[in-house]
C-alpha cells in the first residue's frame, strides 16, 4: 500500500499550516515526521485522518484519488491515528474500549464482551503487547493506555498508523518498548507515521525522515544524519545542541536544605528527610522519574506546601513558614513545572503575565494603583529581549506556542535580581529552537554567580546543564553526584538503587534506547 | 497545531469580528429573538386573536390583523412606558416613563455590579438579595433612629447600608477563604437568614413604625433621603448617580488598582495567582467584601430613595435580578449599566403594557428570561443566524463546584 498526499495546503485565516506538502508513506516503513512544535505536522495529519479538509491538495492511495471527509473515511480507508491526548473513556474496561464505536454484538443485539476481549487477547498476543482486556483503563499506567490506543487502530484494520508525538507522557522505558512495538508493527507490513520533535527518537528508529518548518517540507534525510544536521534543518539555523558553560567555580553555600519532609493533606509524605546544599554560581539538578517528590519539593521551596517540616535556609534566612509573596520577594525565582496551570494565566495579556508576581511594587504601580505605560513599556522591551514571538504585549498568553510561554514565564522570573533560582521542568513541551535560549539563559544566571536548581525528568537536560545532580526516588535523595556521572548510573539510581551500587554496576549496564 | 480540532470550516471565512463587536451582536440578536418569541406569547394570549382564531379558515386575514394589532400596541406600550410617553400633554409628562427606567434601573445596576465584581473573581455571588436586606436594615435604621443635620445623616446612613452589605457577603467570603465552603451555598443560605431577620426585626420596637401591625418601620428622615433629581413631581432620585459612580469605580477597580488586579489573577488563574504570591484567601475575602457594598448601594437606592421605608420586600427581588443583569452585561461596568437600563424599562414599560392593553406583565418576564437563556447559548444565537465564531465560547464567570 502506497498513501501519497499531494500539495496539501491549510489555512488558518491568515496563517499558513501547511503550504504545498507533498509526503509518501509506504508500508513496511516508520516515517518520521519532524518538526517544531507549530510547524504544520500536526495539521497535516489531521488533515489525513479527516478531521480538517485542505484548501488544496489530493489524498491518494494506490495511486487512486480518496476523499476523507471524517475519520470514519479515514479508519474506512485504513488509516489510524494514535493522538497526543488519548481518546479513551476512562472507566470502560480495554476491551470495550477498544470495540467503541464498532462495538461487537451477538444475535440479540446485545455486546459481546468475549468476542471483544478474544480481539484484544490476539493483537496483544501477537505484537507482544501485554495488555488485560479486562483491565480498566484509568488504572493501568500510561504507556499501557497509548497500547490501548494502537490496539484499537490495529482492530479496525489500520494499515497507516499516525502517531502523533506518543513519546512526550512516556518514562524513557516505555519509549523503548513502544519502538520496540513500531518496529515489530513496521515488520508486519504496517506503514507509521512517526510525529516527533525529538532528534534522538527520531535517529533510533526511523526508515525516512521528512522534516516540516513553518509549513513546508523543508527536506528528507536519513536515519544516519547527525543531530546536529537534524536539528539545523527543522530549526532552519544552526543549532547548538550542547550548552556552554564557564567553568564550574563555585562560591560558599547559598541554600542550605535540611531533613525537608513534606506531607500531603492525607498525611502521606511525599518528600522524606531530604537534605542538600546549592552554591552560588553552581547549577544544582534534581533528577528523577516523574512523581518521586521533585513536585513537592519544589513547592515546598516557595511556601506552597502546608505540611513542612525541616529547614530551608537561603543566605541564612529561614525560609520555611513564610509566604509565597515573601519569598519571591527576598529574590527567589520560580518557574513552575506546569506552566499552563501554574506558570500564566491564560486569559490575561502578555504585559499583565509578565508583572503577575511584581505588578504591586514600583516602579509598576503606586498607592494601589497600576501604571499601565510602565508595565507595558516593561513588557516591550523583555519581549523583545527573550525573545518571545507574539503579536503584541497586549495579545493574550494563550495565543503563544508552548515555547514561547515558556520564555515569557522565564523573562518574568530574570527580570529582578535573584538570591536563588528555582526551575521545574525549565523546557517541558519546548521546542529546539527555544530549548538552546532557555538553557543559555539558565547558564547565564550560573555564570552571573546566582545559585539554580533544576528540576528535570528529561535526563539528556539534566547531563547538559548540572553541575551537581541529586537523584530522586520514592520521596529520598538516593545520592548527590557530579555532572561527569555515566547516564547509566543515573538510570539506575533513578530507579532506586543505592549511588554506590550504580555506579559500579553502571559500566556493565546496557545503554537503554541507543541500540535497534 | 496541538487542537485537534480547531473549527473545521475557517478556510475561506471573512475576517471574523472583534470580539466586543461580536457581543454586541449576539446580545442584539438575543433580544431580537426574545421579542420575536414575546410576540408569539402575546398573540396568543389575546382574547381577540383567540376569537379570530375560530374562523381562521373563513377569515385568515382577520386573525393575522388581530396579532398585529395585538403585538404592535403591547410593544408600543412597551415603549412608551419604558421610554417616551408620545400621548402625554407635555414634554415633562413626555419624559415620566423615562425617569421611572432610571429610577427602577438604579438599584439594579448597583447590584448587577456586585454579581459582576464577583464573576471576575471567580465567585458567584447569589446572595445579592440577602446583601441588600441588610444592608437596607442598617442604612434605614440610621434614617430613622437617629436625627442628624442634612448632608451628615444621608452620607452616614449611605454609608451604613454599604457597610451592612460589606457584611453579610463578608461571612460568605471568609467562610470561603477559611474552610472552603462553597459561595454559591453559603451566599443562598445567608439569603434566608435575612429575610427572617429582617422579619424578625420589623416586629420587634426598634423597627416597627408605631401604631402598625404591619411589618414596616417608619419613614426615613427628609435628612436622609436620597435628593430627588427633577423636582417632586418626579420619582428619580440620587440613587441613579450613585449607580453610575460605582459603575466607574468597578471599572477602575478592576482596570487600574492593583487590588483589581489581583481579583481578576484569582478569577482567571488562581494556581497561577498563588504560584506568583498572591494571597487567594485574602482575595476572595475582600472581593466578596465589595460586591456585598455594592449590593449594599442598591439598597441604599430602594430604602432611601424609593420606598423611603423598611419593609421585607424593600429588596424587591433585585438582588436576583442582579445575576440576570450580570450575565447580560457580561460581567462589563458597562454592560451591567446597559443591561440594568434595560431591566429598569422592562420593567417600568411592563406596567404600562399591563395597565394599557391588558397584555399580562408575566411576558415582559418571559421576554426578560428569553434573553438571558439566549445570551447564555451563544451558539444557538449562531445557528439561528448563521454567524461565524470569532472565538468566543459560552463565557466563564465562574469556576465550577470543584475548586
Amino acid at each position: 500500500m502506497r498513501l501519497e498526499l499531494r500539495g496539501i495546503t491549510k489555512r488558518f485565516g491568515s496563517v499558513v499550516a501547511n503550504d504545498h506538502i507533498d509526503l509518501v508513506i509506504e508500508s513496511g516503513r516508520i516515517h518520521c515526521l519532524l518538526g517544531e512544535n507549530g510547524a504544520g505536522k500536526s495539521t497535516l495529519m489531521n488533515v489525513l485522518y479527516g478531521l480538517l479538509s485542505p484548501d488544496h491538495g489530493e489524498i491518494l492511495i494506490d495511486g487512486d484519488p480518496i476523499t476523507i471527509s471524517g475519520p470514519g473515511d479515514a479508519v474506512a480507508a485504513g488509516i489510524g491515528m494514535v493522538h497526543q491526548h488519548f481518546m479513551l473513556v476512562p472507566v470502560f474496561s480495554v476491551a470495550d474500549n477498544v470495540m467503541l464505536g464498532y462495538e461487537f454484538t451477538n444475535t440479540v443485539g446485545l455486546l459481546d464482551e468475549e468476542k471483544a476481549a478474544k480481539q484484544v487477547t490476539d493483537l496483544s498476543a501477537r505484537f507482544g503487547f501485554d495488555v488485560d482486556p479486562t483491565a480498566i483503563v484509568e488504572d493501568i499506567p500510561v504507556g499501557s493506555q497509548q497500547r490501548v490506543e494502537i490496539i484499537k487502530a490495529l482492530a479496525r484494520n489500520a494499515r497507516v498508523l499516525i502517531l502523533d508525538e506518543p513519546t512526550a507522557v512516556l518514562t524513557p522505558q516505555e519509549t523503548d518498548e513502544l519502538m520496540q512495538i513500531m518496529r515489530e508493527l513496521r515488520d508486519a507490513g504496517t506503514a507509521i507515521v512517526f510525529i516527533t520533535h525529538k532528534l534522538r527518537e527520531v535517529r533510533a528508529v526511523a526508515d525516512t525522515i521528512t522534516v516540516i518548518r513553518n509549513g513546508a517540507v523543508v527536506g528528507e534525510a536519513t536515519p544516519d544524519a547527525s543531530e546536529a544536521d537534524l536539528a539545523s534543518m527543522m530549526v532552519g539555523r544552526t543549532v547548538q545542541l550542547t550548552v556552554d558553560k564557564a567553568d564550574y567555580q563555585p562560591g560558599e553555600v547559598a541554600l542550605r536544605v535540611r531533613d525537608l519532609t513534606v506531607r500531603d493533606d492525607m498525611g502521606r509524605e511525599h518528600v522524606k528527610g531530604v537534605s542538600f546544599d546549592v552554591h552560588r554560581g553552581e547549577i544544582f539538578a534534581v533528577a528523577g522519574v516523574q512523581g518521586n517528590g521533585q513536585t513537592e519539593l519544589v513547592k515546598a521551596l516557595l511556601g506552597l506546601e502546608h505540611e513542612v517540616s525541616g529547614a530551608i535556609v537561603l543566605d541564612g534566612q529561614e525560609l520555611l513558614g513564610k509566604s509565597t509573596k515573601e519569598i519571591l520577594d527576598s529574590g527567589v525565582g520560580y518557574v513552575p513545572e506546569d506552566r499552563s496551570r501554574d506558570g500564566l494565566i491564560a486569559a490575561f495579556a502578555l504585559a499583565e503575565n509578565l508583572v503577575l508576581d511584581t505588578f504591586d511594587r514600583d516602579p509598576y504601580a503606586h498607592f494601589g494603583v497600576l501604571k499601565p505605560r510602565v508595565i507595558s513599556d516593561k513588557a516591550v522591551s523583555l519581549i523583545d529581549e527573550f525573545d518571545v514571538r507574539a503579536q503584541g504585549v497586549g495579545s493574550p498568553a494563550s495565543s503563544l506556542s508552548g515555547g514561547n510561554q515558556q520564555k515569557l514565564v522565564l523573562a518574568r522570573e530574570l527580570a529582578r535580581p535573584l538570591k536563588l533560582f528555582v526551575a521545574a521542568q525549565p523546557t517541558r513541551g519546548v521546542d529546539v529552537g527555544s530549548i538552546e535560549f532557555l538553557h543559555e539563559r539558565i547558564v547565564g544566571q550560573r555564570d552571573a554567580g546566582v545559585p539554580v536548581l533544576i528540576v528535570s525528568t528529561e535526563l539528556d537536560e539534566v547531563l547538559a546543564l548540572a553541575d551537581r545532580i541529586a537523584v530522586m526516588y520514592r520521596g529520598s535523595v538516593v545520592g548527590v553526584v557530579g555532572a561527569e556521572t555515566s547516564r547509566d548510573a543515573l538510570g539506575l539510581m533513578m530507579a532506586g538503587v543505592p549511588v554506590d551500587e550504580a555506579l559500579q554496576a553502571a559500566p556493565s549496564a546496557r545503554t537503554p534506547g541507543a541500540t535497534a | 497545531m496541538t487542537s485537534t480540532v480547531a473549527a473545521p470550516d475557517v478556510a475561506e471565512s471573512p475576517p471574523t469580528m472583534r470580539p466586543w463587536v461580536e457581543n454586541l451582536v449576539l446580545t442584539a440578536l438575543s433580544m431580537v429573538l426574545a421579542l420575536a418569541v414575546g410576540a408569539v406569547l402575546i398573540a396568543v394570549s389575546d382574547p381577540d386573536v383567540t376569537s379570530a382564531m375560530q374562523y381562521f379558515f373563513a377569515d385568515p386575514l382577520n386573525t393575522f390583523e388581530a396579532m398585529w394589532t395585538s403585538v404592535s400596541e403591547a410593544y408600543a406600550a412597551l415603549f412608551q412606558g419604558a421610554i417616551f410617553n408620545f400621548g402625554a400633554d407635555s414634554f415633562s409628562q413626555g419624559i415620566r416613563p423615562m425617569t421611572e427606567t432610571l429610577t427602577v434601573a438604579a438599584p439594579l445596576i448597583a447590584a448587577g455590579l456586585s454579581v459582576a465584581l464577583a464573576f471576575k473573581a471567580g465567585l458567584f455571588n447569589i446572595g445579592a438579595e440577602g446583601q441588600m436586606l441588610i444592608g437596607a436594615t442598617c442604612a434605614g435604621y440610621v434614617a430613622f433612629t437617629w436625627h442628624l443635620p442634612g448632608p451628615l445623616h444621608l452620607t452616614l446612613a449611605v454609608v451604613a447600608g454599604i457597610a451592612g452589605g460589606a457584611l453579610w457577603a463578608g461571612i460568605a467570603g471568609l467562610l470561603k477563604a477559611t474552610t472552603g465552603a462553597h459561595e454559591v451555598i453559603t451566599t443562598i443560605m445567608l439569603n434566608y437568614v435575612a429575610r427572617y431577620l429582617v422579619a424578625f426585626l420589623l416586629t420587634t420596637a426598634a423597627f416597627q413604625r408605631p401604631g402598625r401591625n404591619d411589618p414596616i418601620s417608619p419613614i426615613v428622615d427628609a435628612t436622609a433621603q436620597l435628593p430627588r433629581l427633577l423636582g417632586d413631581q418626579f420619582r428619580l432620585h440620587g440613587g441613579i448617580l450613585l449607580s453610575l459612580g460605582a459603575a466607574v469605580f468597578v471599572w477602575w477597580l478592576l482596570n487600574r488598582s492593583t487590588l483589581g488586579f489581583r481579583f481578576r489573577a484569582v478569577g482567571a488563574n488562581a494556581a497561577a495567582a498563588r504560584s506568583a504570591g498572591i494571597n487567594v484567601g485574602r482575595s476572595i475575602f475582600q472581593v466578596m467584601v465589595i460586591a456585598g457594598g455594592l449590593a449594599g448601594l442598591a439598597a441604599v437606592s430602594q430604602v432611601l430613595g424609593t420606598e423611603k421605608a423598611l419593609t421585607g420586600g424593600i429588596s424587591a427581588g433585585v438582588g436576583f435580578d442582579a445575576i440576570t443583569v450580570a450575565l447580560l452585561g457580561r460581567g462589563s461596568p458597562l454592560g451591567v449599566v446597559l443591561a440594568g437600563l434595560l431591566f429598569g424599562g422592562l420593567k417600568a414599560g411592563g406596567v404600562t403594557m399591563q395597565a394599557q392593553t391588558g397584555t399580562p406583565i408575566d411576558i415582559v418576564l418571559v421576554v426578560q428570561s428569553l434573553i438571558v437563556l439566549f445570551i447564555a447559548a451563544p451558539p444557538l444565537i449562531r445557528s439561528i443566524f448563521r454567524i461565524r465564531s470569532g472565538g468566543i465560547g459560552s463565557m466563564q464567570m465562574s469556576k465550577g463546584w470543584g475548586e
